[in-house]
């Protein structure tokens, strides 16, 4: 049984239709990116895993159950967060209150402590301004408070949405060997990316997105070497 | 000099009690981003339930409050359920404007409809008969005097529950990003109920408060302080808790002192001057903040 099944799934914004049938599936352990330009569909189709957005047709099927109608604040006290396009931390709340709110759905006191202090060490420059306003974080800053505040869930599953956005390459490299390490301590990781070869480089698996629908799917290393997704998205 | 310090305190009184009204409409717009205009009128409504509850019934004044409490916590919550949360998930911020205008005469009638137009005069919810300074020289009310507490009491308690609270975290984090809000999985329609369920009940309280100081009770007489309570919420900056407060209470004071000093009739132009002089001025308020964010 696949950690997360997608079927078919249809998703319209008004009368446009933004996701056109994509069918996918992450297994545990993995990490899969999913690639494509602007506009292909890369973040609704994480809106809707989420429960933001509400599909037309198709199914969402997480750890053998059917979420595909399950509203979305209870998607992640099932196991599944997410990181979300542009950061989205709580601006006017400190470092520390972003966290809190990340463990939300936890109810446990300990828990919370040891959750802490296990992001702290993975990402040091939260713990040193924990009590500054999220908002006043350099963008590298917030995207690592963004990925803290979603280990804070303990989820099975991140969803991470364009982390590499606006960083400097030394900081991109930094946030891409952060996501290795959170899969290699047994998170399963859904990566959407516009840095596609960055993106393959880590990931295990990939699926190409184009305008609503997957059009390539495979090894991750297969498409790095693939012709036309060098043009298309390598540049090269 | 004993004088100006009397309308002074009067005027700190009166702010505090737009002060409790500026809270709901201020916490309502942070979260909800809507302006419930039917707010004022859930004063009216909290008036109206202390007084079927202690003079026709004869009940205790602090019981007759918790009722009007939840009474209006009651009509708070069904209101939004009913009213604005369709529109709201319609996404039409105007439709909601409007609704809530609509909202607030169709209280003001009921009202007319179930107590009529004559107005009832309120016994003050404070027996207290207050204290004397100064050789007998200044007088001030126990009414007064448990206003500006009861005030003080509401805003300290908000900003523990706000800041300290689960509940309260979820609150502002509603208010700065709806979405990350879910993400965290806050579910943000209960949110917003809990919202407007704090607004109402303090609306009640504010309406035992006025009623206790301007003793005839009329459908319309939330009307009026609502509007300026708006008022209050701008200037102060709306969205902002202390805001609000500051906001009331400046506001109180400009209002009495302009009544005494200038002229009563041009008091509320006044009032609304300032409204317009803040939008012009400062139109995030005294703790507004800008509205630029890094992205």
């Amino acid at each position: 049984m696949s950690l997360l099944e997608v079927k078919d799934l249809e998703v319209y914004y008004g009368v446009i239709q933004a996701l056109k049938g994509i069918s996918f599936h992450v297994e545990r352990g993995e990490i899969v990116a999913l690639i494509g330009a602007n506009g292909a569909g890369k973040t609704t189709t994480l809106h809707t895993l989420s429960g933001l957005i509400k599909p037309k047709a198709g199914t969402i099927t997480y750890q053998g159950q059917d979420i595909t109608k399950t509203p979305g604040y209870k998607i992640v006290g099932m196991g599944m967060a997410q990181v979300p396009e542009g950061r989205r931390v709580f601006p006017d709340l400190s470092v520390m209150d972003n966290l809190k709110l990340g463990a939300y759905t936890r109810k446990d006191k300990a828990e919370f402590a040891d959750t802490v202090k296990l992001v702290f060490t993975r990402f040091p420059r939260l713990q040193e301004r924990k009590n500054q306003m999220a908002g006043t974080l350099s963008g590298g800053e917030q995207q690592m408070l963004a990925m803290g505040r979603a280990l804070m869930s303990h989820p099975s599953l991140i969803l991470m949405d364009e982390p590499s956005m606006g960083l400097s390459p030394l900081l991109v490299n930094e946030i891409f060997d952060i996501i290795e390490q959170i899969n290699k301590d047994g998170t399963t990781v859904l990566l959407v990316e516009q840095n596609a070869k960055k993106a393959l480089t880590i990931a295990n698996r990939a699926y190409v997105l184009e305008t609503g629908k997957i059009v390539m799917e495979g090894k991750a290393e297969d498409l790095l070497n693939n012709r036309e997704i060098q043009k298309a998205y390598l540049g090269e | 000099m004993l004088s100006f310090l009397n309308y002074l305190i009067s005027g700190i009184s009166l702010g505090s009690i737009y002060a409790i009204i500026a809270l709901g409409y201020t916490m309502v717009y942070g979260i909800a981003k809507m302006l419930n205009f039917a707010h004022g009128d859930f004063i009216m409504v909290g008036g109206y339930a202390i007084f079927t509850c202690m003079i026709t019934l004869g009940m205790n004044p602090f019981v007759s409050i918790l009722i009007a409490m939840a009474v209006c916590l009651v009509i708070g919550v069904t209101t939004e359920k009913v009213a604005y949360k369709p529109l709201r998930e319609a996404g039409s911020p105007l439709a909601v404007l409007i609704t809530a205008i609509g909202v607030s005469y169709l209280l003001e009638n009921l009202a007319l409809l179930i107590f009529g137009s004559n107005p009832k005069s309120f016994t003050s919810v404070v027996s207290w008969s207050g204290i004397t300074l100064a050789g007998g020289q200044l007088h001030i009310q126990g009414v007064t005097i448990v206003t500006i507490l009861v005030s003080l009491a509401v805003l300290v308690v908000l900003q523990w529950f706000v800041h300290k609270t689960k509940e309260g975290q979820a609150m502002l984090a509603v208010a700065q990003d709806r979405g990350a809000a879910t993400l965290m999985g806050i579910n943000v329609n209960h949110t917003i109920s809990l919202t407007f369920a704090i607004g109402s009940a303090l609306a009640a309280i504010a309406g035992a408060l006025l009623c206790s100081a301007y003793p005839t009770l009329t459908p319309y007489t939330g009307a009026m302080p609502g509007i300026k309570a708006f008022v209050a919420a701008v200037l102060g900056g709306i969205g902002s808790i202390p805001g609000a407060m500051i906001g009331g209470i400046v506001l109180g004071i400009i209002e009495i002192l302009a009544r005494t000093y200038i002229s009563s009739q041009l008091s509320d132009a006044i009032v609304f001057g300032i409204l317009v002089v803040v939008l012009l001025v400062k139109p995030t308020g005294i703790l507004g903040k800008n509205i630029q964010e890094k992205v």
